[in-house]
Parts: C-alpha cells; structure tokens; sequence
C-alpha cells in the first residue's frame, strides 16, 4: 500500500492533506487494517473546535473502539455525512474516505508531522510486518 | 492502538503455525494466543449464519470423570440432571460455588457407563480442574486433565451436517443436537464427534488428538472438503457475534464468581428437583428472595454501541446496571446488548441509557435470544 506523499502522518494513526489554509482528515490504512470491519464513526459537528493532539471523536470496529486524534488546532468546516451510513467505506478505501475538514489555525504544526516515507518506516517497525 | 503486550506465559494451540501461515489476525484471549479474525468478522459470521465456518476451539479444557461412583461425582458438582443422559448424550450445565454463583458453565457429555467427559472454559482450566479433583474426593472416581490431548475442531452453521457427512461418510441425520458418536474423520478412527457449538447454528464439534501434524492436516481438510459450501476459517471475533445474538452465556461477561444462577436467567439448566448440588442451598434461599438484577437484551435506538462494562441508566440518568456483552450485531444488522439491570427494567420494551463516551444513549429491552436459527436447519433441541 502506497501511502501519498501529499498527506502528512500522525503515530496514531491519522492522515491530513493541507490545502492552503483548509485541511482534509482521515485515518490510515494501516489503522483500518488494524481495527478490521468498521461499523460506526463519531464525528464532531460543524464548527467545533480542534485542538492539535487531543481526540475529536471515534472510530469503531465490530472488536474494537478507537480514539481519533487531531493531526492539527482548527474549525470543523465540513463533516462527511456518508460514513454514517456507510462506514465500511473506510476499509475499502480509507485514503479517499474523508472524515471530517477543518481550517487551519496554525498550519505551522503539520510540520511536526511524519511525511509518507516517515510513517511507513513508523508502522513497519510498529506492526512488525 | 497499541500492540498487544504478549506474555511468556501465553499458551498456543497445536494449530498456531497453521492460523498464521492462513493469515489469521492474532490475539491474546484468556491467556491464548488465538485467532481473532482471517477474512474478517462480518465475512465470517454471515458465512456460519449462511454456509458453513470452522473454529479452532483447542483452548477449551477437557475433563474426565469416571469409576464406579463417576455420576453422583458429577450430579454433585453441577447444577443439571447428569442422570438423564444417556450414553452418547451431552447437556449444558455449571460448576456452582456453595453461593449459587459460578464457577464455571460447561457441557457434560456421558461417555459411558460410568465415564463423564466435562469440556470447560480457556479462562478457568486451572481453577476447574482444582474444584472437580477438590469436590469429588468423597465419590469413588478418577479426575483426569484431558486438556492438552485434543485439538477441538467446532465446524458450525446450516452446511455443517453436510460437510461432516462428506469427511465421516456418515448420514448424521438421526444424530440430534447435544448428541455425540465416535466416527472415522480424515482416516483417524474412533474420533468423537458432538453435535454441540457456541453459534446459535446447528453445528459440529470434532475432538480429534492434539500433536501439530495431526491437527494441521485435519483443520486443511475440513476446509478443503467445505470448500463447495463454502466454509471459511473464523477467528474468536465472529465467535463473540454469534454467540451474542443467540444469547449464549460467556464466562466472566453474563456468569460469573459474582452471579447467581436465577440473575443469569439460566433457570432451565438448573435442576432443583435434585435433591442435593454445590449451590443448590443458597439457590433455594435466592430464589424466595426478590433478584437484585436480571440479565436483559438490549436494542439500541440512538446511534452508538454498547460495549462490555458501559453503565446502563435509567432515562433520568441515574445509573442502574452495567452492559456484560455488547456489540455490532453483523447478522441483524443492529446494536445489541446484554446488561444486568433492577428487576423492574426488565419488561420488553423499557427504554433505558447507555453511557458511551459520557452520552446518555437510548436503548430498550428487548426478547432474548437475539436471533434464533430456523427450525428447519436442525433435528433435536438442545
């Protein structure tokens, strides 16, 4: 599995993709791998505020629950409703199925983040595989 | 996520390699090292509901009870009639502390005359074997540790009977369900064969013995025999589903060192006509008092999923139960649960609250078992 080399990494797991001063957020496919089938997301409303590293909402499989963490501080601009409905679309293509948007607040902080090649070498030493 | 500490005194079944070389998804479950999932949970519980799925379920125990005194030694230390049993008979039942409470549920299986096959639960091999050895000291029987000689093989759901026909070359149709025989399976004679499972589907389970290369070729036979039903390797996480939506009990979720028998709801297996059992003093005493709790089902209405531990409240808030087992149920296609809640919030239909992540989120008692199998798909009740 390709991992872009547009998104930025966190260690827990989150994809964002920065598009000038708005950013788009999702997990990896590494972590979809991990959870295994996914049943429900709980995603924030419009115009919450993030706050870098503390969690925004939650992910869950048939097995598990899992934290989701803020790659970065900003505003909830948009939320992608479908996955509601239908949260399996995270397994069959989790770097295409958005979570949520937000606006930056300070775009300085992606740049903390691992970059593609970074978080490949993360989960192959985290995952032994 | 982080990865699962494994401990060196983990246990592996004698079909480890063969999950792995399969591509399993690994994890620690009562001290084993099992698989959780191959193709996925959903897959593999709709494939049991559907076809048919095969479990490696070799980390159950397995004890024998036998000599001349072998069925007062098993009427008592467990709660259901072992006299009704006939040889080739198997039934449902528990081990009960002198509280009521459990020890541990099991399936007892009459192997012969006076011979007693207990197969137990991972979690509490130990603690099992040391309560039958230490209550059957007075009975004139052996107590003998099975549980490392077989690999227990469950191949379960509506196809299993045809495939366990097809690797026995038997009609399997006049063996009813909690009934077992001795067949030829993979060119191993003599193999005990129950028509037992922890699904709600009609099911098999194969004991046959426990070294690797055995086992290996057993499990790839199946599997290979099941390939026109389509049968699949399944983990212990469709194992879980399953057996919540059938409401089976599972040892340290709905019964436990802490709950009695009537609280489990697990009446019918519990024979008080017996004139004397571990438990059955304070069972008699229980059952006059009123019940501190009852164990419901749980649908939930607003968005969320019970898990296992999440409080349950009342609508004002107020907390009054904790959730045992709960889930995504991949067959219903519903949030389910089970919980023990007061009694008086046991009648179908009471909307309660479920605290997840600090929200208050509906849910409402519903009839239990979740899903039940059609009658069609199976001769015999358990």
């Amino acid at each position: 599995m390709a991992y872009p080399t547009e998104f930025k990494y966190t260690k827990e797991h989150e994809w964002i993709k920065p598009d000038g001063a708005t950013a788009t957020i999702g997990i990896t496919n590494y972590a979809q791998e991990s959870l295994g089938d996914i049943v429900f997301v709980d995603l924030p409303k419009l115009g919450t505020e993030l706050q870098g590293g503390k969690s925004f909402g939650s992910v869950e499989s048939v097995k598990a629950v899992s934290d989701l963490y803020a790659p970065a501080s900003g505003t909830v601009s948009e939320v992608n409703g479908d996955l509601a409905n239908a949260p399996e679309k995270i397994n069959q293509d989790a770097h295409a199925s958005w979570m949520i948007k937000i606006t930056l607040s300070n775009p300085g902080e992606l740049n903390a983040l691992l970059n593609a090649q970074e978080y490949e070498q993360f989960i192959a030493e985290e995952g032994g595989h | 996520m982080a990865p699962v500490e494994v401990s060196p005194k983990v246990r592996r079944t004698p079909l480890y390699a063969t999950h792995l070389e399969l591509g399993a998804k690994m994890v620690e479950f009562n001290g084993w090292e099992m698989p959780v999932e191959y193709a996925g949970i959903i897959a593999e519980h709709m494939g049991v509901r559907t076809g048919t799925g095969v479990f490696d379920v070799s980390h159950m125990g397995d004890i024998r009870v036998s000599g001349p005194e072998a069925l007062p030694a098993v009427q008592h230390i467990t709660m259901n009639d072992a006299a009704a049993l006939a040889i080739g008979q198997a039934q449902y039942s528990a081990l009960l502390y002198p509280q009521g409470t459990f020890v541990d549920d099991l399936i007892v299986h009459r192997l012969g005359e006076q011979d007693y096959l207990l197969v137990i639960n991972a979690g509490t091999r130990e603690k099992d074997f040391n309560w039958v050895r230490d209550n059957t000291r007075q009975f004139q029987c052996r107590v003998d540790n099975l549980s490392d000689d077989f690999t227990q093989i469950a191949i379960q759901g509506p196809k299993s009977r045809a495939l366990v026909e097809k690797l026995s070359g038997t009609d399997l149709s006049s063996l009813k369900f909690y009934w077992f025989r001795r067949a030829s399976i993979c060119g191993l004679r003599d193999i005990l064969l129950a028509r037992t499972g922890y699904t709600g589907e009609d099911g098999f389970e194969i004991y046959v013995p426990a070294d690797e290369t055995t086992s290996a070729r057993v499990w790839r036979e199946v599997l290979a025999a099941g390939q026109e039903w389509g049968a699949m390797p399944c983990g212990l996480g469709a194992r879980n589903t399953l057996r919540l939506e059938a409401k089976l009990a599972l040892y340290g979720h709905e019964i436990s060192d802490t709950i009695n028998v009537w609280e489990a709801g697990l009446d019918r297996f519990c024979k008080m006509e017996k004139p004397e059992f571990v438990g059955r003093e304070a069972l008699v005493g229980a059952k006059s008092a009123d019940l501190r709790q009852t164990l419901v089902g749980l649908e939930m209405i607003e968005r969320g999923i019970a898990r296992d531990g999440y409080r349950v409240l009342d609508l004002g808030g107020q907390e009054i139960g904790y959730v045992t087992s709960g889930s995504y149920a991949p067959f219903l296609r519903k949030n389910i649960a089970l919980a023990y809640v007061p009694v008086e919030f046991g009648a179908l239909g009471t909307e309660v609250r479920v605290e997840i992540r600090g929200q208050g989120v509906k849910a409402r008692t519903v009839a239990t078992p979740f899903y039940k199998k059609p009658k069609s798909s199976t001769s015999g009740s358990p």
